[in-house]
């Protein structure tokens, strides 16, 4: 085992502790938040002159995965928080300020959020209403975030908004706040059926005198096509992964049990067991594949905006989160009611009511109509060895 | 011969570029005044239609679709192939 994915059991070790107290609680996983800091996962995306570890997307989505099948909360925060960082070091590095803030987060280990999301815009990333107002060297920035996960534990937010108050919705960019530099004014709760531990609560952002400087210098859209597509489907896809195999550990430790204690018979959920084994491995190559497409296109600016590569993206998103709600629910019959009480070694209520919001998380629906649109155009003709 | 008016004039048929088209300098960046992959596709659609010609799957990308400057230099050159 690599010294990452060492480091990222000892952490898996202590959310695991919590996870039931998160989930129930629906409050943030602190414990395993201060365990990434420990073992300095935070920093792990930075590059290795900024202090960080230069990890690629591949060593990340592997911690996803681990954190995933012990608490889906606390790698959920990790994902977040990693393709946030995916952001600032593609997109910040002719930037002194980001190359800055690269150093702080490797040395103080500093958590990032996203505020995206917006009241009369809803989810649609590549819309905002509100705007950086820009007075001299410095900005004002007002934004009624409905959901900010996890904002209220953040040490920076990267907000989205537009680049003045006449531009267009989709003449955005992307902002850093600090903590000390912004007020949140909580005006939703997140009370939710699963995920409850990303505390995704709705909030006013107030920031007055930012330097201008924390305007990362590339467009939104080029941010949103380049780094922040692929990094979300493929760290969430990771940790969707990281239930599904969970809760398939869960249903094979059932049917050995029930292997042991009738000798000679091969209990009824094996063959069960067995198909959604078979699903279980579709779904890591197709994440495997992606991560690795993903690397091999990095750099090739053309590469990454194609529609070849978006549709590949959208299709790993909605593959692999309706299969992590299938196999789950396939775990779950197989362990039958032992799965469906809470407090057994083959509890799965909580990994079925996490994976749940899978498809939800940019609803597959809406990805689904992107891709239609996007394969009007697309040729055919691709090899099986490349794209 | 593609010039930038007929390029302009076939965004017009784009929803999110039709109000602004008018002002839009040659190496104005499409995607920042509204462009979208929804609004993209649609260009080349149009643009393919226009000038009856295909877009390889090479060309599928933004920068392609990413100022009038741009899409007349490639209209331009896969006009003169699809006549060679």
């Amino acid at each position: 085992m690599n010294a990452v994915a060492v480091r990222a059991k000892r952490v898996a070790a202590v959310a695991a502790l919590h996870a039931d107290d998160v989930d129930r609680e629906a409050r943030f996983p602190a414990e395993a938040v201060v365990a990434l800091k420990t073992e300095r996962l935070l920093g792990m995306q930075i590059p290795l002159q900024f202090g960080g570890e230069s990890a690629s997307l591949s060593q990340i989505a592997e911690v996803c995965f681990t954190l995933a099948q012990a608490c889906s909360a606390a790698a959920m925060v990790f994902a977040m928080h990693q393709i946030k960082v995916a952001s600032l070091v593609s997109h910040g590095l002719d930037s002194g300020w980001h190359c800055g803030l690269m150093e702080k987060v490797t040395r103080e280990q500093l958590l990032f959020a996203s505020a995206t999301t917006e009241g009369g815009i809803g989810g649609d990333l590549r819309n905002s209403l509100c705007a950086v107002e820009t007075v001299g060297d410095v900005f004002h920035f007002s934004k009624d975030a409905t959901v900010i996960s996890y904002g209220a534990h953040a040490d920076v937010i990267l907000a989205t908004g537009r680049r003045h108050p006449d531009a267009a919705s989709s003449d955005q960019v992307l902002v850093a706040l600090l903590k000390g530099q912004m007020s949140l004014e909580r005006t939703s709760t997140w009370d939710t059926l699963g995920m409850r531990g990303t505390c995704s609560d709705g909030f006013k952002l107030e920031a007055r005198d930012v330097p201008v400087a924390q305007i990362l210098p590339k467009p939104f859209a080029e941010i949103a096509a380049q780094s922040m597509l692929a990094s979300s489907h493929l760290l969430w896809s990771s940790v969707w992964f990281g239930i599904a195999s969970h809760a398939l550990d869960r249903a094979r430790a059932y049917v050995q049990g029930e292997a042991r204690r009738r000798p000679g018979q091969v209990p009824p959920g094996a063959l069960r067991l067995a198909e959604a084994a078979n699903e279980l491995q579709a779904m890591k190559g197709t994440i495997l594949a992606a991560l690795r497409r993903y690397e091999a296109a990095q750099g090739n600016a053309d590469e990454l905006g194609s529609i070849g590569f978006a549709v590949m993206l959208n299709n790993v998103k909605t593959t692999i989160s309706d299969k992590a709600v299938d196999i789950v629910q396939r775990a779950l019959g197989i362990v039958g009611l032992s799965g469906y009480k809470n407090g057994t070694p083959f509890s799965l209520g909580r990994p079925l009511r996490d994976v749940l919001s899978a498809p939800l998380m940019i609803n597959n629906d809406r990805i689904l109509a992107n891709t239609a649109n996007l394969l009007l155009v697309q040729k055919g003709g691709a090899q099986l060895l490349s794209a | 011969m593609v010039v930038p008016d007929d390029i302009r004039e076939t965004l017009k048929s784009v929803a999110a570029l039709s109000e602004t088209t008018d002002s839009l300098g040659e190496d104005d960046n499409l995607f920042d005044k509204g462009l979208d992959s929804f609004g993209s596709v649609q260009l080349m659609l149009a643009l393919e239609e226009r000038y009856n010609i295909e877009f390889p799957d090479n060309l599928l990308n933004r920068r392609s679709f990413s100022t009038i400057r741009i899409i007349v230099e490639t209209v331009s050159k896969l006009t003169v192939s699809a006549a060679a």
